[in-house]
């Protein structure tokens, strides 16, 4: 049996060619091992229980770029709701039944002159009671460093290239604030129901690397 | 410090240690107060479980070309971050 010995090299690939996950049984690292003697201290002085860490989890996990979609496409349709979400973003969010908890947000306005895109230069500070986790690369050195000494060309290399009469507004999360993008409403959706709106934003658009899709 | 939208403020170049919300790329820059956020805990001494007091918080806008200088992508594109009150002066617009 294939899988009965384990002496295959890690640079084996699977039967679908992908390479093999190495299995986590590699000693625990320092960090990982002040989680869990914190974790247990606190759920042994009664102060949490692993209950009460796993709701949080999962009351995390539940938020998705679903819940800022629905928040930018009532903004296409309801001026007096997009007024409300520049004017305070955190409140918008809590009158769509968003809880935005500590998050402390602003929305910024993509027109015809303006792009704007979200970076935290310093760590990786997100809308994430908004729009749930963010994605990989949005952590990365690479993006962080670059998108604030070049943001047109980080833009290109996500697909979306930039007419030099636009002028671009990179956003560094530095403090208490977090961002997202309110982009513009694409041509071609006069005739669209919120819902079916609230399916052309994307998380990128949101952040900023790229643009709501156009209806098909 | 002066509060008022488009007044000109420049970053202060300090090097201090410790948790500092003040990228280091844009300490010594000027730009443009964008709008005044807060008030919040200052977060230097927030980090250390010290007794921290509020600071006004303020948006400003810098342009690439203050920022970068000749090697900006786009001279007239802006970066804007959030300053605390006591890393920003008041100053003469370039």
């Amino acid at each position: 049996m294939p899988h009965d010995h384990h002496d295959h090299s890690h640079d084996e690939l699977s039967p679908s060619g992908h390479p093999y996950r190495q299995d986590n049984d590699e000693p625990l690292t320092y960090w990982q091992t002040m989680e869990i003697a914190m974790r247990e201290l606190l759920i042994e002085k009664e102060i949490t229980t692993a209950a009460e860490i796993t709701a949080r989890i999962e009351e995390m996990d539940r938020r998705s770029p679903a819940d800022g979609a629905a928040v930018i496409a009532r903004a296409w349709v309801d001026p007096e709701y997009k007024a409300h979400l520049l004017a305070d973003g955190s409140a918008a969010c809590k009158a769509m039944g968003f809880e935005p908890g500590v998050l402390r947000l602003i929305a910024v306005e993509n027109t015809a002159d303006v792009h704007n895109v979200v970076v935290c230069t310093l760590c990786s500070c997100y809308p994430r009671n908004l729009l749930g986790l963010p994605p990989d690369w949005y952590k990365t050195r690479a993006y962080r460093s670059r998108v604030v000494k070049e943001p047109r060309k980080v833009l290109a290399e996500f697909g979306l290239d930039l007419p030099d009469g636009m002028t671009v507004r990179v956003h560094d999360s530095t403090a208490d604030m977090r961002y997202v993008v309110l982009p513009a409403r694409p041509k071609g959706t006069d005739g669209m129901s919120e819902a079916e709106l609230a399916q052309l934003i994307t998380r990128d658009s949101m952040i900023g690397t790229s643009v709501p899709k156009t209806p098909t | 410090m002066a509060e008022a939208l488009n007044s000109w403020v420049r970053v202060r170049e300090m090097m201090p240690p410790g948790h500092v919300r003040t990228p280091s790329y844009l300490r010594g820059k000027r730009g443009q107060l964008e709008r005044t956020l807060g008030p919040f805990h200052n977060p230097e001494k927030l980090a250390y479980g010290l007794e921290a007091e509020k600071l006004s918080l303020y948006r400003v806008r810098f342009s690439m070309a203050e920022v970068w200088g000749d090697a900006a992508e786009n001279p007239d594109d802006t970066l804007d971050a959030e300053i605390y009150a006591h890393w920003l002066e008041p100053c003469d617009a370039p």
